[in-house]
């Protein structure tokens, strides 16, 4: 016990002794604000089990999710061995749940690096330089957002054919805009901050000052945006497996497995309502870690 | 004769990861109509004592007070709803900048005009004339053209005496000024005071002057309070103000740099401990 | 030859009907070693000086030289420059990067002008400053004003320039504070031979800093005095006067 106050005084000390102490001590107070939000804690919670089970699915999945039983087709809930019942060829849909979500995990992951990333180059450059450069870019991304988003993404899956990678560069390619917009905005109040100022008096050049001095101060408002969307790219791409456009049969992707319940739905709800519940559950809780971080690492909260 | 205000052992506590942090600790002073000045450094807990009067301190910060008077009505027993009537109606506050007080998308003569009458009845027409006397009590010379203008239009000056005339609408008893002229120019500042010095006198307001200017405090008000970590070190006549007793006080006063006395090097404060241990001084 | 030199400077903002003369011909010099005051108030033009010489207010015309090397237009110096003319800013809070530690300020610094030993010279520029080991790795947050102004005057002396700008670095701190401040920067410049040019809206700080004083007034400078006419109160100027007598306290009129 003596230890942990000692590791807890040595983390929350105001006179850090080295650069790393002084780092992990910046973590550990934003932890302790983070955990002040249950809602938040609760989403994390739930978002880890997520991880867990996605990265335990052999091991708990009781069933193969592609083992088809003809014989024992849409049984209901709570059926011996089938706790979450069965769907129209008889595969189990726990099974598939837990496998499935390794699939929405993916496709978050992805479209989490690829579209915040696209957005602050873009935002960034386009704010600090602005001029044509702005101008160019800014137009660019106008375009982007002009276009209803499923409508673009099922022109790019169309274009590139079905899949999985496809749905995700779709998804990335129509969610960037955003982004792109917050970190220009956040870029053209930091611009002429004094500190930028004093940065361009010691000879520092564009990209580094993009880079080092006005990124991490964009980077936490667009990992808050980017939990906050992470909803709605998971519904996205639910929407394209539901059209048929993401993972295609009989791969266990949530989306495709409403889309596939959907005929069955009057008399078998359960094949497309679990999961329904699942993409439910796994986007509240992306939506209340965004609120608790937005708590945490949005700066314009801070004194 | 009762006192206009009279505040008891004023305590304003925050709590902290290492606990409570008290910001005022158990100030008492009265006030009569004249000019109360409140000097002290940043963190004294000069704004604080302000605004807890009003009891403007939001949650997790906690006041308490034995009592804080107004006309022998004591604001601590008051409910929220009855602290609304109070704010604005009776007791006015000016802040440091205008720019945050002014509402950016009216026009200074509806803001003027609706304050008078969520105050006041009476008809707009009324409402109109009293904002453009109120103008005028404030030493602008085209009350018409400001009525018109939006608060960007108007420089720091301008804005702050609009403030003024305000927060003087309604009458008050007291007016609680916070740094009202620390972001305007020297020039300007002097008129600004002037207007309140003659509000005060001719309208027998009471004045919570709060400022870390010690000088402008000596000119401008009769009595002062010289907090310092969230306790009254010191109290006295304003004009005695530069022989004061008080290591503090006196350690202040030194650090100023002076345009008739040139120094090598300037006076540095050397804090005491036992400063923010001794307990408030109580103004006689 | 001077270290500052300014010749029918003037500095504007936007073009056309939005076009506003910020700075209008203003003309002196500032010797070596020597400190030299701007005062006036707010919009007369006299932080803006700073910014066109700095490349942070890019339009001007006129000439202007930092110890006899002409000054370019537009934004950029060359590295000349930035190692000879350092700012510290008005407003401590917003000089710093709110998410960088003391030593990754100036370590950064120090790599910009090319040092090698950039550890002992960290140490070195706290300890110039007062300020001790213990404030190298925090962040700002966990600095009081007095203590961030002086991690930015380090961040301006770690160039080791000749020539530093001082635009009101007191105005935004407490009276005992700005008297440490302004001491620390009477030691800087004895200890570095600096040469000081110092804007400020406060005349006895500027007395107490400056040899001579240039007055501004809505863009032009409208006289330049020493310091001693300063003090005995004996400017040639009305609005001098004026300013001074403001500056000497409130009189109930």
């Amino acid at each position: 016990m003596t230890e942990m106050t000692g590791l807890r005084a040595w983390l929350l000390t105001d006179t850090p002794q080295s650069r790393g102490q002084a780092r992990l001590a910046s973590l550990y107070q934003g932890w302790l604000a983070f955990r002040r939000n249950p809602m938040a804690m609760f989403g994390l919670a739930i978002l880890i089990a997520l991880l867990a089970i996605g990265a335990l699915a052999p091991w708990i999945a009781p069933h193969d999710p592609f083992y088809q039983d003809l014989t024992a087709r849409l049984q209901p809930l709570g059926t011996p061995g089938h706790p979450l019942g069965t769907d129209s060829l008889g595969r189990d849909i726990l099974s598939r749940l837990i496998y499935g979500s390794r699939i929405t995990l993916y496709i978050v992951t992805l479209v989490a690096l690829i579209a915040p990333l696209a957005g602050l180059i873009v935002g960034t450059v386009s704010g600090y330089l602005g001029g044509w450069v702005d101008m160019v870019l800014m137009r660019i991304t106008d375009i982007f957002l002009a276009f209803p988003r499923l409508v673009l993404a099922l022109a790019f899956v169309a274009a590139l054919g079905a899949g999985i990678e496809n749905a995700v560069l779709a998804i990335a390619l129509t969610a960037w805009p955003p982004y792109a917009r917050i970190a220009r905005a956040e870029t053209l109040t930091l611009r002429n901050a004094d500190f930028i100022s004093a940065v361009r008096l010691h000879g520092a050049g564009p990209i580094r000052i993009i880079t080092r001095h006005i990124w991490p101060l964009c980077i936490s408002s667009l990992i808050v945006r980017v939990t906050l969307d992470m909803a709605g790219i998971i519904l996205a791409a639910a929407g394209l497996g539901f059209l048929g456009l993401g993972a295609q049969p009989p791969s266990p992707e949530w989306g495709a497995m409403i889309s596939e319940g959907r005929r069955f739905i009057l008399d078998h709800w359960w094949v497309a309502t679990m999961p329904g519940l699942a993409i439910f559950t796994v986007s509240l809780a992306f939506n209340l870690l965004g609120d608790g971080l937005r708590d945490v690492l949005d700066p314009k909260g801070e004194k | 004769m009762t006192p206009l205000l009279e505040v008891e052992d004023l305590w304003v506590r925050f709590p902290t990861r290492t606990g409570l942090f008290d910001a005022v600790r158990g100030v008492s002073f009265k006030l009569g109509r004249e000019r109360l000045g409140i000097v002290g450094e940043s963190g004294s807990g000069k704004s604080m004592t302000g605004r807890s009067i009003l009891r403007l301190i939001r949650p997790p910060g906690q006041v308490t007070a034995a009592h804080i008077r107004l006309d022998g009505e004591d604001l601590m027993q008051h409910s929220e709803a009855q602290m609304r009537k109070v704010r604005g109606q009776r007791i006015s506050m000016v802040m440091q900048d205008p720019k945050f007080s002014l509402n950016p998308v009216m026009s200074v003569g509806e803001q003027l005009i609706e304050a008078w009458r969520v105050h006041k009845k009476g008809s707009r027409a009324e409402a109109r004339r009293r904002a453009l006397d109120m103008l005028e009590a404030v030493s602008i010379r085209d009350p018409e053209r400001v009525m018109r203008a939006h608060p960007h239009e108007l420089s720091g000056g301008m804005g702050q005496r609009i403030m003024i005339a305000m927060m003087l609408i309604p009458d008050p008893e007291l007016l609680i000024a916070d740094e009202p002229t620390s972001a305007l120019d020297v020039s300007v500042q002097a008129q600004v005071l002037q207007i309140m010095d003659r509000l005060v006198q001719d309208r027998g307001m009471g004045l919570i002057f709060i400022s870390h200017d010690l000088n402008l405090v000596a000119d401008f008000c009769d009595r002062v309070l010289i907090m310092y970590a969230g306790r009254v070190v010191e109290t006295c006549a304003a004009d005695k103000l530069h022989e004061a007793k008080h290591p503090y006080t006196r350690g202040l006063l030194n650090s100023l740099p002076r345009l008739d006395a040139p120094q090598k090097r300037l006076e540095v404060l050397r804090r005491d401990p036992a400063w923010a241990q001794a307990p408030s001084v109580r103004p006689s | 030859m001077s270290a500052l030199f300014f010749d029918d400077v003037s500095v504007w903002f936007g073009e056309g009907r939005d076009r506003v003369d910020a700075v209008r011909h203003a003309s002196f010099r500032v010797g070596h070693g020597e400190s030299f005051g701007l005062v006036g108030e707010s919009g007369s033009g006299k932080s803006t000086i700073m910014r066109a010489l700095t490349g942070l207010a890019p339009d001007w015309s006129g000439r202007m030289a930092v110890n006899g090397n002409p000054v370019p237009r537009g934004r950029h110096r060359n590295r000349l420059f930035y190692k000879s003319v350092q700012m510290v800013f008005q407003d401590p809070y917003a000089s710093l990067h709110p998410r960088q530690s003391v030593d990754q300020v100036l370590s950064e610094t120090l790599h910009l002008h090319g040092f090698r030993d950039i550890e002992p010279r960290i140490v070195r520029l706290l300890d110039d400053v007062g300020l001790g080991p213990a404030f190298r790795f925090r962040y700002p947050h966990q600095l009081s004003g007095g203590q961030r102004q002086r991690v930015a005057i380090a961040r301006a002396l770690a160039p080791e320039p000749s020539i530093l700008l001082l635009d009101e670095p007191t105005s935004a701190l407490d009276v005992s504070v700005q008297a440490e401040i302004l001491n620390l920067l009477t030691d800087l410049r004895a200890e570095h031979k600096l040469t000081f040019l110092m804007v400020s809206h406060d005349l006895a700080v500027v007395a107490h800093m400056c040899e001579r004083i240039a007055v501004m007034q809505a863009g032009e400078i409208v006289e330049v005095m020493g310091v001693d006419e300063m003090r005995a109160l004996t400017p040639a100027h009305s609005y001098t006067r004026k300013l001074l007598q403001a500056s000497l306290g409130y009189t109930r009129g």
